[in-house]
């Protein structure tokens, strides 16, 4: 039977350069998970601003980085600052760029919606009792909204790691494309390796993801 | 800006537009039945399947949609299984929405109390009216905006089939920025189809929402 | 007597290790009003939803018109539409109107003429004050109307009995009287009804026979003015008293 991959994937280092792979996609996301919630929670607690240009600005940003597929994005950063500002960003730099930027969108969106999904009653029995805006919010109104936040947000670093895969396509070298190198390297004497191998990356991507997915879920229904 | 290279790639565009769209629909149309018919059986609790839809469910929605591509494309043809590019493309598409779709009309279907079951059985309802004049109707509306949400969601994953070689609008820009290194002009283009594409679903998907959460039957 | 139209026979309901109905027997006759009374958690709700066969059922039978209705009848849907139901969350369908509502199962389930169907929907809609309201959503009627409606969608099907759940238990107060008055209506025209309610005096003026119901067995059996002037048992006594009052503030000045 002709190998799929399993010989190519025991042999050497093959097993652990793929991880080490993984290792720079979770690098990634982790940085920009870092960054993008807390800038995330200030641009979604300035939307709540009456103020119109920056809620008109802020808005325009939003919209247009959540409509705009990520793969897009990567490529305007990584092209484009070159070409506008004369940098020459590395592709892991450019995607640390994007996925704050992206995060920080999404982050505040989320913020957002938690923040407008508690009752006005909330804030009405709040003052009722004689609780001061500080006190409303830090006892009543944040602790309601993080608990719809946190499983959400927790979702948003499974989408991040997801999200990494992409940056394969401006050469930075991640599970892809280490996969990749592994399966020209061991053409000749593995032609199939490209089953296990791929599948293998598949299964890591799982691996990373669903604990995190499940984290989530986990606690979405013991706080609902 | 180049306004004669603009005009000059513009058919280019165009094309790959066509391709992105005729295949993110194709893939999204095949992701609501795949959806149905798994949330149909998660919803009445068919037993072996709901497990081999549970595990379908947390597969999809835990990788990428680009190493489910290379899986496919360069993967599967080692063992025999041999698809073209476009076709690979909508199954990754119908792969990934699949498990999206199922959970937005799973919601949609819990989100009706038994209650309302009830009452349709006290009017002597079989299984079948009672699902089809009373808990469909409602459970869609409520499913609507996740379901914009991921028809959305599809169309932007299509940004990735230019890594198995289909022509669409990123691989267009690509390639046009490294033949001739008009970043700029390759780029706005780029940017301008997807807006064609994705704004009118994103707009459409904010007013349906909107009706359904202000007014919601009756308006 | 009229014939037998409800028959309930050592009914036994049980929710896990939970005895919620314990040998239960009843028979209702045609066109008599059995009003069903009893504390929270006493059973009154599931003994209706048991009679619709919206509950398995452990032991005993329920017969409608002398046939057997269970979760495991074949012609339930049948049965089911000789027992009307009214809930007390009402259960309209939010995505139809008021008169599509009613329309729905007699026009699907009885395959009966849309035309006529909607002649006598608009007679029992004007019938209960809500003739205008025919078009309207659901959500745009107060819970009074939206019961209303939802007796009337009942009483469309023809049903040979009607069943209501604590109505007017998640109504307003200025709500409840004219959903009773409709029901009044209703046993006046001669219908069989079984009634589960708090209200007492309500009770008192539309029952044929009044049941205690408590901890799952049937404790009293009597007409209305037994039933609540001479209570046979210590228990019906105790549970009368929650519905009066004594005058607090008349008795301190006296004291004093």
């Amino acid at each position: 039977m002709p190998d799929l991959g399993l010989e190519v994937l025991l042999k050497g280092k093959n097993m652990m350069r793929l991880i080490g792979g993984l290792g720079i996609a979770l690098k990634i996301s982790l940085i920009s998970v870092v960054v993008s919630i807390p800038l995330g929670i200030l641009l979604g607690a300035l939307m709540t601003w009456k103020n119109p240009i920056t809620k008109a600005i802020l808005r325009l940003y939003l919209e247009f980085i959540r409509i705009m597929p990520q793969m897009v994005l990567l490529f305007l950063v990584y092209f484009g600052s070159t070409r506008a500002f004369g940098w020459d960003l590395s592709g892991e730099t450019a995607s640390i760029i994007v996925f704050i930027l992206w995060g920080t969108a999404e982050m505040s969106d989320l913020v957002r919606g938690a923040l407008s999904s508690i009752p006005k009653h909330q804030y009405e029995s709040s003052e009722a009792l004689g609780l001061s805006k500080v006190q409303t919010y830090l006892y009543i109104i944040i602790p309601q909204t993080l608990r719809r936040l946190i499983p959400l947000s927790i979702n948003l670093i499974t989408r991040m790691i997801k999200t990494t895969s992409l940056i394969l396509m401006i050469g930075v070298v991640e599970v892809l494309k280490v996969a990749q190198q592994i399966i020209e390297a061991n053409r000749m004497a593995s032609p199939n390796a490209a089953f296990g191998i791929y599948l293998a990356v598949f299964l890591l991507y799982f691996l990373a993801c669903w604990p995190i997915s499940m984290l989530a879920k986990y606690l979405e229904k013991r706080w609902k | 800006m180049n306004w004669e290279f603009i005009m000059k790639y513009l058919p280019l565009y165009e094309k790959a537009a066509v391709l992105t769209v005729r295949i993110g629909l194709m893939g999204v149309v095949i992701a609501i039945i795949v959806g149905l018919i798994c949330a149909a059986i998660q919803y009445y609790k068919v037993p072996v399947l709901k497990h081999i839809v549970g595990i379908y469910i947390e597969l999809s929605r835990n990788t990428p949609l680009l190493v489910q591509l290379f899986f496919i494309y360069y993967g599967l043809p080692k063992v025999g299984i041999r698809t073209q590019a476009d076709v690979c493309g909508v199954i990754g598409l119908a792969f990934l929405g699949g498990s999206y779709m199922a959970e937005a009309f799973r919601s949609g279907l819990e989100a009706i109390e038994p209650i309302q079951a009830e009452s349709a059985m006290s009017l002597g309802m079989n299984r079948y009216q009672m699902m089809r004049y009373v808990i469909l109707p409602q459970a869609m509306s409520i499913s609507v905006p996740a379901f914009m949400a991921n028809v959305i969601f599809l169309l932007k994953e299509t940004s990735v089939f230019s890594a198995i070689s289909l022509m669409d609008l990123m691989f267009t820009a690509k390639d046009l920025i490294g033949l001739y290194y008009k970043t700029t002009e390759s780029l706005f283009l780029l940017v301008v189809f997807y807006l064609i594409i994705l704004l009118p679903i994103s707009i459409l998907g904010s007013i349906l929402e909107r009706r359904l959460r202000y007014a919601g039957f009756g308006a | 007597m009229a014939e037998e139209l409800l028959k309930i026979e050592h009914l036994t309901k049980k929710f896990e290790d939970n005895m919620i109905l314990d040998d239960v027997s009843l028979t209702v006759h045609r066109g008599e009003v059995i009003v069903v009374v009893g504390p929270s958690g006493c059973g009154k709700s599931t003994m209706l939803r048991c009679i619709n066969a919206l509950e398995p059922i452990q032991g005993g039978t329920i017969e409608i018109d002398g046939q057997q209705i269970s979760q495991k009848s074949k012609n339930l849907t049948e049965l089911r539409q000789k027992v009307g139901m009214v809930f007390q969350s009402y259960e309209l369908f939010p995505h139809l109107t008021v008169l599509n509502n009613i329309l729905l199962a007699p026009t699907k389930v009885q395959k009966r003429e849309k035309e006529e169907v909607k002649k006598e929907a608009m007679e029992l809609l004007d019938r209960v004050g809500l003739k205008e309201k025919a078009d309207s959503f659901p959500r745009q009627l107060s819970g009074g109307q939206k019961q209303r409606v939802a007796i009337v969608r009942a009483l469309c099907m023809h049903p040979e009995i009607l069943l209501f759940d604590e109505v007017t238990a998640a109504l307003d107060p200025e709500m409840v009287r004219e959903v009773l008055d409709v029901m009044l209506q209703l046993a006046q025209q001669g219908k069989t009804m079984v009634i589960v309610t708090h209200e007492m005096q309500f009770a008192r003026a539309i029952a044929d026979r009044v049941i205690f119901l408590e901890g799952g067995k049937i404790v009293e059996d009597a007409d209305p003015d037994t039933f609540f002037d001479h209570p046979q048992t210590e228990r019906a006594k105790q549970f009368l008293n929650v519905f009066t009052f004594e005058n607090v503030k008349h008795k301190t000045a006296e004291e004093n």
